[in-house]
């Protein structure tokens, strides 16, 4: 990143003094976004502050440099007016530039798609008019937000001709539940259980990436062995997901077998997050300071007992999938996202990894136990189906390998003290701190400001989904509307996730 | 009482209600059992094998609830489908029994009133405006097409090699070289039209990818349940013709013959099982690959007979 550009240069999971944060006018700071973004950074947040007592906004805006390492913050001088869009030149900030005027009013001139993003006022999303195809042939396709099966509630607006979808609209919100508007003031005693439940799949991603913030804006650090466990975490939820993920995959194309072993093997590293904290979803096991269980030497040889098997029994089951030549036909060359598309959409995760994009925060911002165990960058080029469900294959062997690893080290507990948890002091008033956590659907990011007596002012929590629903209408171009399910199932984002 | 009555009359309607009564129950067993094989395919315990005689029941108890842009049509259809797919029944003969109802050319009205069935369901599921059921029919429809002609092929295939015009003299073979053939036409033709994977998938919750489930997606109650045992029924019917298309089971005395043909059901309805079981599904524009390919085995069995009358 260009060191002359107007932002202040941090890593992740670090604290800054909100005064130190460079500020410059609405229109520069857009200006000087574009031009870290055209140098191939990459947006992370883009969001609005609330200036006290007045009816003005500052607009935050922090970018990622991937290869350098760094993160970028910048922030506005206080702007009640609008601003040239940044859609125009870096399609990323779409979304961004939507909520920000959803949120705060602030209009990005010449946006080519004005519309809210979620349902907080009367008209929601799908109220409005939806992009529309004409011609003889073309017809439009209504689904949800009710749907056929149990999964949340989206609305998708498909044009189509005959059974080629030409555009496909996603319009979300249905689940929004006010998770930022409650944190202000916090954090309250229910604000890691909030946390938690963001996206209920992502629970230790959401956790990590909010306990990391918070302890970075109290000066801590947790003891090792706490992150050591935190990362073991991330890692069973990773594997759990991603294993259902090709079950589900397989079940979209009726491929039983696969699908039956993979759901049963999501329970079984689901049951050995709960070995760790008593709950298969890791809830309760993080709390301010590092975590609140400890994992004895008696559960981690479960673990490893249990860890083995599953692993084996998913590679068995994978390769059902890859040895059928019937799958194979329809994954390939299905709902392909290009390299190019993935770069300007800004995707994050799996499904940027499956465009060919060597995009990993595990990798390029290490933060926590990752700094000191790394796991190599699962990528792979075509960009369709087959490719995001390889990664995910990809992803598995690694996360097991790194599991087993480092199951047979563990790290001793802290001398003296004993405890895997630090004590929390008072948090730093006036301070901005940004954390990312690689979830196993992408970066999650958690950026939270605290006021001049040390509570939150505004938290802002980025989903990896919020990245990546774009992704998911650009696959759909030229596709066949039979192959909406598996491509969707192929990202398997989060609605809640994303409605916030 | 009067022999002649008892002879002509009598006996024959009681066979006949015998026969109708056959198939009606035994319809729903074959899904119970296709569903029973892709359970323990995947180590499952799976559904009981009478599940599907249990929904009948519950939905046969159920009120319907109606489109606000259905017609009467929408009722009716499924009824009149449900009607058609018996008579086709009734025209095939039950392996040592004949057919309830067999006249020189009935293969025709076999074709026809599967045809008028297929109409009735797409058009009852245009009926509710609904853009999936829109699609779902065409969908229907358009690989109709296909499936039709080989099966329009296959029945030609038999009255060539049996020289008869009426399917009880047609489903009655000598053993010949073409069974092999007409049997993979016919089987890939019964996956087809009972919309079976690798052309749908019957256990979807997808309503972009269905074709038949789609259709019937704004049914409830009683027509659903007709709908549902009607498709019962029309897999039983194309099983009913595919063991009697290739085995030649009128050589057998009664109970051999009954044993075969039964054994065949089981046998069939066990492949469709596997067939579920071990394939994925194809992408919709390679359907039309693997139907013409069906259309060619039925054409190469009709070939084959030919040559050997000539």
């Amino acid at each position: 990143m260009n060191p002359d550009a107007p932002f202040l240069l941090t890593g992740n999971a670090t604290a800054t003094p909100w005064s130190e944060v460079p500020e410059l006018p609405l229109q520069q700071l857009a200006d000087a976004t574009s031009e870290a973004l055209a140098e191939g950074t990459r947006l992370c947040a883009w969001f609005g502050v609330a200036e006290p007592g007045e009816s003005a906004t500052r607009v935050v805006c922090i970018v990622a440099d991937d290869f350098g390492n760094t993160l970028g913050i910048a922030r506005s001088l206080p702007a009640r007016t609008g601003y040239p869009s940044l859609t125009l030149r870096h399609p990323q900030a779409h979304l961004f530039e939507r909520e920000l005027f959803e949120q705060h009013g602030l209009r990005p001139e010449g946006h080519p798609w004005l519309k809210p993003v979620r349902r907080t006022g009367p008209a929601g999303p799908e109220m409005l008019p939806f992009f529309q195809v004409e011609g003889g042939e073309v017809h439009e396709v209504a689904v949800g937000p009710v749907h056929a099966g149990i999964i949340e509630p989206g609305h998708f607006r498909f044009q189509c001709a005959g059974e080629e979808v030409l555009h496909l609209e996603i319009a979300l919100g249905y689940q929004h539940r006010g998770i930022e508007a409650a944190t202000p003031g916090g954090p309250h005693p229910a604000t890691l259980c909030q946390m938690e439940t963001i996206a209920g799949d992502s629970t230790i991603a959401h956790g990590t990436a909010y306990l990391m913030a918070l302890e970075s804006l109290a000066g801590i650090e947790p003891p090792l062995r706490a992150q050591w466990l935190r990362a073991i975490a991330l890692e069973l939820e990773r594997l759990a997901n991603h294993t259902g993920d090709l079950g589900a995959l397989a079940n979209d194309v009726a491929f039983l077998p696969t699908s039956s072993a993979c759901g049963k093997l999501r329970g079984d590293f689901l049951n050995l997050t709960a070995l760790l904290c008593g709950n298969r979803f890791g809830r309760r096991l993080l709390t301010p300071g590092g975590c609140a269980y400890d994992l004895d030497d008696a559960r981690v040889a479960r673990l490893v007992a249990g860890l083995r098997p599953a692993l084996a029994g998913v590679e068995t089951a994978a390769n059902w999938l890859w040895e059928a030549s019937s799958v194979r036909s329809r994954f390939e060359g299905t709902g392909t996202v290009s390299r190019q598309q993935a770069l300007e959409m800004g995707l994050v995760g799996p499904a940027a990894r499956a465009s060919g994009l060597v995009r990993d925060v595990r990798f390029d911002h290490p933060a926590g136990w990752h700094r000191f165990a790394q796991l190599p960058v699962a990528v792979w080029p075509e960009g369709d189906v087959f490719a995001r469900a390889r990664v995910r294959w990809l992803e598995i062997q690694r996360s097991g390998a790194f599991l087993l690893e480092q199951l047979a080290a563990p790290p001793p507990l802290e001398p003296g003290t004993g405890s895997i948890k630090a004590p929390m002091p008072d948090l730093q008033p006036d301070c901005l701190a940004v954390s990312l956590v690689e979830g196993w659907r992408g970066e999650t990011c958690h950026v939270i400001l605290t006021d001049d007596q040390a509570r939150f002012r505004r938290h802002k929590i980025i989903d990896p989904s919020f990245h990546n629903w774009s992704g998911l209408a650009l696959a759909l171009r030229g596709q066949a509307i039979s192959d909406f399910p598996v491509c969707n199932k192929s990202f398997n984002l989060s609605y809640c996730g994303f409605d916030l | 009482m009067n022999p002649g009555f008892t002879n002509h009359f009598l006996l024959p309607l009681l066979r006949g209600v015998l026969q109708i009564a056959i198939l009606l129950l035994l319809a729903p067993l074959l899904p119970g059992i296709v569903n029973r094989v892709k359970a323990w395919v995947a180590g499952r315990r799976g559904p009981p094998l009478l599940q599907l005689y249990y929904d009948l029941g519950r939905l046969w108890n159920k009120g319907i609830v109606l489109s606000t842009a259905a017609s009467p049509g929408h009722l009716v259809g499924p009824a009149i489908a449900w009607v058609a797919i018996l008579g086709s029944a009734m025209l095939l003969p039950l392996g040592p029994g004949d057919a309830l109802w067999s006249f020189k050319g009935d293969a025709l009205l076999f074709l026809y009133l599967l045809a008028l069935a297929r109409f009735c369901t797409a058009s009852a599921a245009l009926e509710t405006g609904s853009a999936f059921e829109g699609m779902g029919a065409a969908r229907e429809v358009s690989f109709a097409v296909l499936s039709e002609s080989a099966l329009i092929t296959a029945i030609l295939a038999l009255a060539v090699q049996t020289g008869s015009l009426s399917l009880t003299g047609m489903l009655a073979p000598v053993p010949n070289p073409s069974a092999g053939l007409l049997a993979a036409g016919l089987f890939t033709v019964l996956l087809a039209e009972n919309c079976r994977v690798p052309f749908d998938d019957p256990n979807t919750h997808l309503e972009l990818t269905m074709i038949h489930e789609v259709m019937v997606l704004d049914h409830s109650g009683p027509p659903l349940a007709v709908i549902l045992h009607g498709a019962a029924l029309k897999l039983l019917v194309f099983a009913l013709l595919l063991a009697q298309a290739v085995l030649p089971l009128n050589h057998l005395s009664l109970l051999p013959a009954t044993g075969c043909l039964l054994a065949a059901m089981l046998v069939i309805t066990l492949l469709v099982g596997f067939a579920e079981s071990l394939l994925a599904r194809f992408a919709f524009r390679r359907v039309p690959l693997l139907l013409t390919t069906a259309f060619l085995f039925c054409l190469f069995a009709l070939l084959t007979a030919w040559k050997g009358v000539s």
